[in-house]
């Protein structure tokens, strides 16, 4: 690599503007400006110094602001076409999804559709421009952080003249320096927390200088964010199932390998109740009429001892007993269980009674379990019903036969068959909900309906995220880098005797007011002018 | 108590009112006008009556907390007010930095306003549903609400910079697009005035109609309604009849308030105009030509500067941690998520445009005007108009 060799001495990268250590000139370019670029101290930047082979030009087109400016406009704009209309996964599941999207909101709505913006957030594309905008801030942070910290760490005290002129503020001053007036200022710049160098009589005064790397810091948080969100796509590290779990019912803990079981003891629905609850609420109650209060899943957590033995009943050992509520997921062993759903009222036993349609006379009851019904039951005395065909969702389908739309028991049927002491040889009657049929001919008995009993259903996101702490520690870091680079400012403040008068200079990376106010502290009664701001000064002539 | 809150609201307002004339005295007083640095006597009983308004609302949303047994965040009256609120406490904070009267002149009429039209939606104390029942919540919504007052506090300078700079001896877009952001601080006015007047009147007309899923459903409105809903048959008598109807897929009742709100604010701003006889900015501009340009730039970025941390805070972390809580992930795309990422990616981007490509002066100004557009279009359009999971079901 060639490198510049400044007159002070020192040694720099190729490409540097200013040197390193005393601040000199080094571009051509640069000597006619009035004012030095000060934003990355003049250093050598990998972007500005090669641009040869492809690699170059990838590093340079990405480790460009512009460029980053532009993928941030872009990703915004696209962002907010995806909230005109709704994403597919809020829509209601009834009808295919171009279906729903075409009837609810025209032809807009088939073009939202066929844009693919009914999925925008998952797409390729706004994926790819998410990764786009990862790789430059890699780049456009390596491209810049690591000359800067070169030329921050190499910077001398004696600073040439043409770095000191140039710079925003600056000031001459025809004065002798007494020490008075030096210990005055020291004083006061220590007292504003500035650290002090000296050489040769010369001063250098920094503070804050961590907080440079403040935008360093929090890109490398968004980089380690986008990373763990990149990682919920790894085998293992995501679990996302659903648990529909009925009162009184202990299934395994979808995701835990059978390793854990929850029983739902009870489900609990309550509304808010404008005699019970707070009177301050009485009219917004009145208002909305029925405003929730809380849903709540009792579970009882077990986990399963010894080895799985398949076909044998697990042997469960209890851990607690929790109540799940939104906002208080239950959780264990790094997953937890969210309640997100329920049915209350979903019927769970049916119970019936045989009887003789001419006397009314009944024989014994039968209950039914809707979940996993017995198929026959013995009433005694000659007495006897079988369940022949159960449809726990009954309909009719295509062909006019009768069906279950699913074995979820919203709608139940059944063919009993009822051997009675007249009818030995059985008959065959159809029952459903109000309905009574009797396909075979006329019957002497029938099952009267005579109760049912239901129960609610709780349904829990089961959920395992390895993600999160990484995504966590992303946030983290972004957090500690914005407050670093926003909070603080680097300030330097230089001094200098050149021949019989005494230069000052100042330099901030940001709110140039703060550091002037200071300046004019620092300075006064020292007889030596504070750095002026030579930006404003032009303006004002 | 709930009422007893309400009275400590109405006079923070009333307060805010008295200081801006007072912070408008400090600027038309002369004799003060070239001692810089230091605050006439007008500024400082402005700063006062600012801070004793603010402590006034404090005490509403100390009291209601009570009341309610929860944070006064949870509708959209009570988040609006809140934002006022937090509104006036940045400037405040401001002041004390800058010592600027103007920047009191331009805010608090803008924090004003947010409160007036916060006031308009239901006022009732509203019990939680169970997804709402998370200190998480309330940790979130009131951090992004002071994030976004602090980051509006750049809307207030970038306003005055333009106000400032922009050429008014010739019509250029700059003037136009600058009397068009003034006339949505005017149209907010209508809105309030429209409401106000009607609820006075406690005028109702009821409606029934069929609604997007084709089912008969019934709606009333509060204001006249010029436009009605899908096949609508007014149900009152001596009502207002309206004059159009609506497709089923857009609700009529919120576009009858826009459109409301907007003629009122056109007759406002005719008549504003027909007083002043110039462009409403061109009349604003006298009380901004003893400001310095730079200090009202370096307020505007400060005010990002700061406000940007804390919007991320509580906007984006905050927000996913209690998503992640209540609704199982930390995100889920939902369009008030999408839009707290759009307005930080807006103020990433303007941090970025300012830092490296040097947009200064008037660029940034416009700049901190379309963030605040954003930050609006957030709490109004997207609470009532794009309904997700977040819409404090406001009417
Ligand atoms: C959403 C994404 C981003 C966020 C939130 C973000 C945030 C920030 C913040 C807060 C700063 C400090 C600004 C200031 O102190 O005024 C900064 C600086 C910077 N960002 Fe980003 N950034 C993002 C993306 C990018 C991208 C894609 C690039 C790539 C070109 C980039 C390059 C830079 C550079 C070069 C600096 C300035 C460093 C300096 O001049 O000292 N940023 N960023």
């Amino acid at each position: 690599m060639n490198e510049v060799k400044c007159e002070c001495g020192h040694i720099n990268p190729q490409g540097t503007i200013l040197c390193e250590s005393c601040g000199r000139v080094l571009e051509d370019k640069e000597k006619e400006k009035q004012l030095v670029d000060m934003r990355y101290e003049g250093s050598a930047r990998r972007s500005q110094t090669y641009n040869k082979t492809i690699i170059d030009k990838i590093w340079n087109f990405f480790s460009s602001v512009k460029v980053g400016v532009w993928l941030i406009i872009i990703l915004l704009v696209a962002s907010s076409l995806g909230t005109i209309f709704p994403q597919e996964m809020y829509i209601p599941p009834v009808m295919p999804a171009w279906e729903y999207y075409e009837e609810q909101y025209g032809w807009l709505g088939k073009l939202y559709y066929d844009l693919g913006f009914h999925n925008l957030y998952s797409s390729w594309w706004y994926l790819l421009l998410i990764a786009a905008l990862g790789i430059s801030l890699v780049i456009a942070s390596l491209d810049r952080v690591v000359p800067l910290y070169r030329s921050l760490k190499n910077q001398r005290v004696s600073r040439h003249e043409s770095f000191l002129k140039r710079q925003r503020m600056f000031s001459t001053s025809d004065a002798v320096l007494t020490d008075e007036a030096v210990g005055k200022i020291k004083e006061n710049l220590t007292k504003k927390r500035y650290k002090l160098r000296e050489e040769n009589g010369d001063i250098l005064a920094e503070k804050n200088r961590f907080s440079r790397w403040g935008p360093y810091v929090n890109h490398l948080g968004l980089i380690i964010f986008l990373i763990g969100g990149m990682l919920r796509f790894v085998p293992g590290m995501y679990v996302d199932e659903i648990l529909w779990l009925r009162e009184g019912e202990t299934k395994a803990i979808p995701g835990t390998e059978g390793r854990y079981y929850l029983e739902n003891n009870q489900f609990i629905f309550e509304v808010y109740d404008k005699d019970k609850d707070e009177e301050v609420f009485q009219d917004a109650i009145n208002k909305a009429g029925t405003v929730v209060k809380n849903y709540q899943t009792d579970a009882t957590l077990y986990q399963r001892q010894g080895e799985i033995v398949p076909g044998e009943k697990p042997e469960l050992e209890k851990i607690r007993d929790q109540a799940i509520q939104v906002n208080k997921p239950l959780k264990i062993d790094g997953f937890a269980l969210y309640q997100v759903d329920y049915k209350l009222d979903e019927m769970s036993k049916m119970a019936f009674k045989l009887e003789n349609k001419e006397t009314g006379d009944q024989f014994g009851d039968v209950t039914v379990d809707l979940y996993d019904p017995e198929m026959k039951y013995d009433l005694g005395k000659g007495y006897k019903v079988e369940v022949m065909s159960y449809f726990p969702d009954f309909e009719f389908n295509e062909d006019g036969e009768p069906a279950t739309k699913s074995r979820i028991p919203n709608n139940p049927a059944f063919i009993f068959k009822m051997f009675t002491p007249e009818n030995t040889e059985g008959e065959v009657s159809f029952v459903a909900i109000r309905q009574n049929l009797e396909p075979l001919g006329e019957n002497d008995y029938k099952m009267t309906f005579a109760g049912i009993e239901t129960k609610n259903v709780t349904a829990l996101t089961v959920r395992k995220d390895h993600t999160l702490w990484i995504i966590g520690l992303g946030g983290l870091i972004f957090m500690i880098g914005v407050i670093q680079g926003a909070y603080w400012n680097h300030r330097r403040v230089w001094l200098r005797r050149i021949n019989n008068q005494v230069w000052t200079a100042a330099h901030t990376n940001k709110n140039w007011h703060g550091l002037k106010r200071e300046l004019e502290d620092v300075f006064s009664d020292s007889g030596i002018a504070a750095p002026e701001d030579q930006v404003a000064e032009e303006k004002k002539e | 108590m709930v009422e007893l809150s309400s009275n400590f609201l109405f006079a923070a307002f009333i307060l805010y009112l008295v200081g801006i004339l007072f912070f408008g005295g400090a600027i038309k007083d002369k004799r003060h006008a070239d001692k810089k640095n230091t605050p006439n006597k007008w500024a400082k009983i402005g700063l006062v009556v600012t801070i004793v308004g603010f402590l006034s609302q404090l005490t509403f949303f100390i009291l209601r907390w009570i009341a309610s047994g929860h944070a006064p965040v949870s509708n959209l009256f009570e988040f609006t007010t809140f934002f006022g609120m937090s509104l006036v406490g940045a400037f405040i904070v401001i002041y004390f930095m800058y010592k600027t009267p103007l920047l009191g002149l331009f805010t608090l009429p803008v924090a004003a306003l947010i409160i007036a039209y916060g006031s308009m939606f239901p006022r009732e104390v509203t019990p939680l549903i169970p997804a709402l029942q998370s200190y998480w919540l309330h940790i979130h919504v009131t951090t992004t609400a002071i994030g976004q007052a602090i980051l509006a506090i750049s809307f207030a300078a970038g306003l005055i910079y333009l106000v400032r700079s922009v050429d008014q001896t010739k019509k250029t877009k700059s003037t136009l697009w600058l009397e068009v952001v003034l006339f949505g601080l005017i149209s907010t006015l209508g809105f309030v005035f429209v409401s106000s007047f009607f609820a006075a009147t406690d005028y109702s007309a009821n409606f029934n109609y069929i609604n997007k899923d084709g089912q008969p459903a019934t709606e009333e409105y509060t204001i006249p309604a010029l436009v009605g809903p899908h096949q609508f048959e007014l149900t009152d008598k001596d009502r207002f009849e309206p004059l159009f109807e609506t497709p089923a897929i857009i609700s009529a009742k919120k576009l009858n308030t826009v459109i409301w709100s907007l003629a009122a604010g056109i007759v406002l701003y005719v008549l504003l105009r027909a007083i002043l006889r110039k462009r409403v900015a061109a009349a604003l501009q006298p009380w901004t030509k003893n400001i310095n340009m730079d200090l009202v730039d370096e307020i505007g970025y400060r005010s990002v500067l700061i406000g940007f941390p804390v919007f991320t805070l509580g906007g984006l972390i905050f927000a996913m941690i209690w998503a992640q809580i209540a609704w199982t992930r930390f995100w889920g795309w939902d369009p008030k998520e999408v839009w707290a990422l759009i307005t930080w990616l807006f103020y990433a981007a303007f941090l970025h445009l300012r830092l490296s490509k040097g947009w200064h002066g008037e660029k940034s100004a416009w700049l901190a005007v379309i963030g605040f557009i954003i930050i609006m279009f957030n709490l109004v359009a997207v609470n009532l108009v794009i309904a997700g999971l977040h819409s404090y079901a406001g009417s």
